[in-house]
């Protein structure tokens, strides 16, 4: 999608008064928007950021944040990249099916996401049971956990984010590199990754924001210990009971940290 | 990996295949370094043996044989990163992230070999399609004519003991085809791989290959040298493609055929029943009135359309019941003649014009 980029008096100015059906419902979805922002930046307390900054719970969530989500997309990339190719080439039965699934998280309230990863990862859960007794492995309530509720909720974004984008690579370079002798593995890292470069860096983006923001499957499968299972929003949702101004810093925090991001994307890759 | 060799060097291909409701049963072969040419209207088939022979496309029966290796039969079949073959379509579908010599080097690196001996063979493949200069620039960077050369080179750069050529030349510009038909000639008379090239272009044909193969309808039609196809077509579309006039008869008499036209006299030649006869566009005059003397074959016919190409004009005819004759007559003649679409003419063609064989 373009932006049309004359300057807004011109575009504006003359047929405003025609437009007024429409300039009406599109200002209340910009202020819908904008105002929440704006109060943010309006009502923190600039001077005391940086001692807000310095309470103890405030850095060992932003370090979870920024290690766990970190995590998730490199988890996305070595397993969601192959997996998408896979998609973006299958038309079978199971691919349809397959496709559906993956979707599901993408739709389904992350609360019921933790809840089932806490049936299936738990201490007595269908994978967590045995993980218990014979490794004596506990997931729930760790960095693990945190990450594999990000995971769940995180990468369906990135798989279906790519899988568009490996979609649009030509077939026929498939069956050309095969007749040069290239196997499949060979296609997929020489060819489908290097075309859908810009669709994974969007995936990457977009299942990136995603963790960062995940909060109900984390509260509910991994909990809410400073330090271990705390990321950046359980903390601002925890500090904000105790310590209102602890919360606004931190948001801005995590507000300015997704701006650059999509900033250093924007125009590079993600349109 | 091709299989065991012993057997006859070159392609032995028996391809039957399905693809949606057509099918094709063709069989091909070719010794090596030998160019067969596969020619036919659009949706005979052509395209559908090309990716058979390849493997993009399963045989339902038959086989493909390469050197006596088995690439495809009863029992197994290779996948097309087991063949060795080389793959050129009209669009060069050079891999637009990588340099042309990126490109070249894809198929030796994919098939393992060392990076020297890569950029080595790179350069040599590219040196002998006299585009070594564009070894770094980007697919974007190239014309078309240069993108089908590194085309060309990456398809023979894995060593492939078939070369497969999809309409090579068809999505050129004229000045950049003809150019291209160069180079292509000159590699592939240095080539001692098969290669199968697919085409609607006669000239193509008939420039490039040592054996024609005609398909229609996912049959072969008619095979031979460009010489015994230019002089005995079978199949109208074949009389078309080198531009002959061609009927399908019976004869009755020594000197006479009966076709569709009526009855055309030849020159006399012993045989009963099926018969072709043909005769070229240049050997048909027309009259206005109809011509006395000689034996001649004399139709009146109407003129359907006429095309000037230089000093000359083809007019197509048609008779009552619609057979076509195309004639090439002057275009002095066109104005004498008053020749427009819907002028009634006579055409004649002087016995000795005619060609009869059987069918």
């Amino acid at each position: 999608m373009s932006i049309d980029r004359r300057p807004a008096s011109a575009g504006l100015a003359s047929p405003l008064r025609s437009r007024t059906s429409l300039l009406v419902p599109a200002a209340v979805g910009v202020a819908l928007v904008v105002v929440p922002l704006t109060a943010l930046l309006l009502r923190a307390d600039w001077a005391a950021l940086p001692q807000h900054l310095a309470a103890p719970t405030v850095w060992p969530a932003v370090r979870l944040s920024l290690v766990t989500t970190t995590t998730t997309v490199l988890i996305s990339l070595l397993v969601g990249t192959p997996l998408a190719w896979l998609l973006a080439r299958a038309t079978g039965r199971v691919a349809t099916w397959l496709r559906a699934v993956l979707t599901v998280p993408l739709v389904l309230p992350p609360v019921v996401g933790g809840v089932a990863l806490l049936l299936a990862y738990g201490r007595n859960g269908v994978v967590g049971a045995p993980l218990d007794e014979i490794f004596g492995v506990t997931i729930p309530f760790t960095p693990v956990a945190v990450v594999l509720a990000e995971v769940f909720v995180a990468m369906p974004f990135y798989v279906v984010a790519v899988e568009g984008a490996m979609r649009q690579v030509d077939r026929r370079y498939d069956a050309l590199a095969a007749t040069l002798g290239a196997s499949p593995w060979h296609t997929f890292t020489r060819i489908a990754v290097p075309l859908a470069t810009p669709g994974i860096a969007a995936g990457a983006a977009l299942a990136w924001a995603r963790a960062l923001g995940e909060f109900g499957a984390t509260i509910t499968f991994a909990g809410n210990f400073v330090g271990t299972t705390q990321t950046a929003p359980l903390a601002v949702y925890t500090a904000l009971e105790q310590d209102p101004q602890a919360a606004i810093a931190l948001s801005v925090v995590m507000l300015t940290v997704s701006v650059v991001v999509l900033g250093a994307l924007r125009g590079r890759w993600v349109r | 990996m091709a299989g065991t060799p012993g057997g006859p060097a070159g392609l032995d291909a028996h391809v039957v295949a399905t693809r949606g409701t057509f099918d094709v049963d063709v069989t091909l072969r070719a010794a090596p370094g030998e160019v067969l040419a596969v020619l036919g209207p659009n949706g005979s088939g052509k395209t559908t043996v090309l990716h058979a022979l390849a493997g993009l496309l399963p045989l339902r029966e038959g086989h493909v044989q390469v050197d006596g290796g088995t690439w495809a039969g009863a029992q197994h079949a290779l996948d097309p990163a087991s063949r060795r073959t080389g793959l050129l379509l009209a669009d060069h579908l050079l891999f637009p992230h990588l340099t042309a010599a990126g490109n070249v080097g894809f198929g030796p690196r994919a098939r393992g070999m060392p990076g020297t001996a890569v950029a080595e063979r790179v350069t040599a493949e590219l040196g002998a399609l006299g585009i070594a200069d564009l070894a770094d620039r980007r697919p974007a960077g190239l014309s078309h004519g240069q993108a089908q050369r590194v085309a060309l080179a990456r398809a023979l750069a894995t060593d492939p003991r078939l070369l497969l050529l999809d309409e090579p030349l068809a999505a050129l510009d004229p000045a950049t085809r003809t150019d291209v038909r160069v180079t292509l000639a000159h590699r592939l008379a240095a080539y001692d791989g098969v290669t199968v090239l697919v085409t609607h272009d006669p000239l193509d044909a008939l420039t490039l290959a040592d054996r024609l193969v005609f398909l229609e309808s996912g049959r072969v039609v008619q095979e031979g040298t460009p010489s015994e196809v230019v002089d005995r077509p079978r199949s109208r579309y074949v009389a078309q493609v080198v531009g002959l006039n061609l009927y399908a008869g019976n004869a009755t008499a020594v000197d006479t055929v009966l076709t569709a036209l009526g009855p055309v006299v030849t020159p006399g030649y012993a045989h009963d029943g099926g018969t072709w006869v043909a005769f070229a566009p240049s050997a048909v005059s027309l009259f206005p009135e109809r011509p006395e003397g000689s034996p001649r074959n004399t139709w009146p016919l109407t003129v359907a359309a006429v095309e000037l190409l230089g000093r000359l004009a083809r007019v197509r005819l048609v008779d009552g019941a619609g057979h076509p004759v195309v004639a090439e007559v002057t275009a002095a003649s066109v104005t004498a003649l008053r020749l427009h679409p819907g002028t009634t003419v006579w055409a004649a063609v002087k016995a000795s014009e005619v060609t009869a064989y059987p069918a």
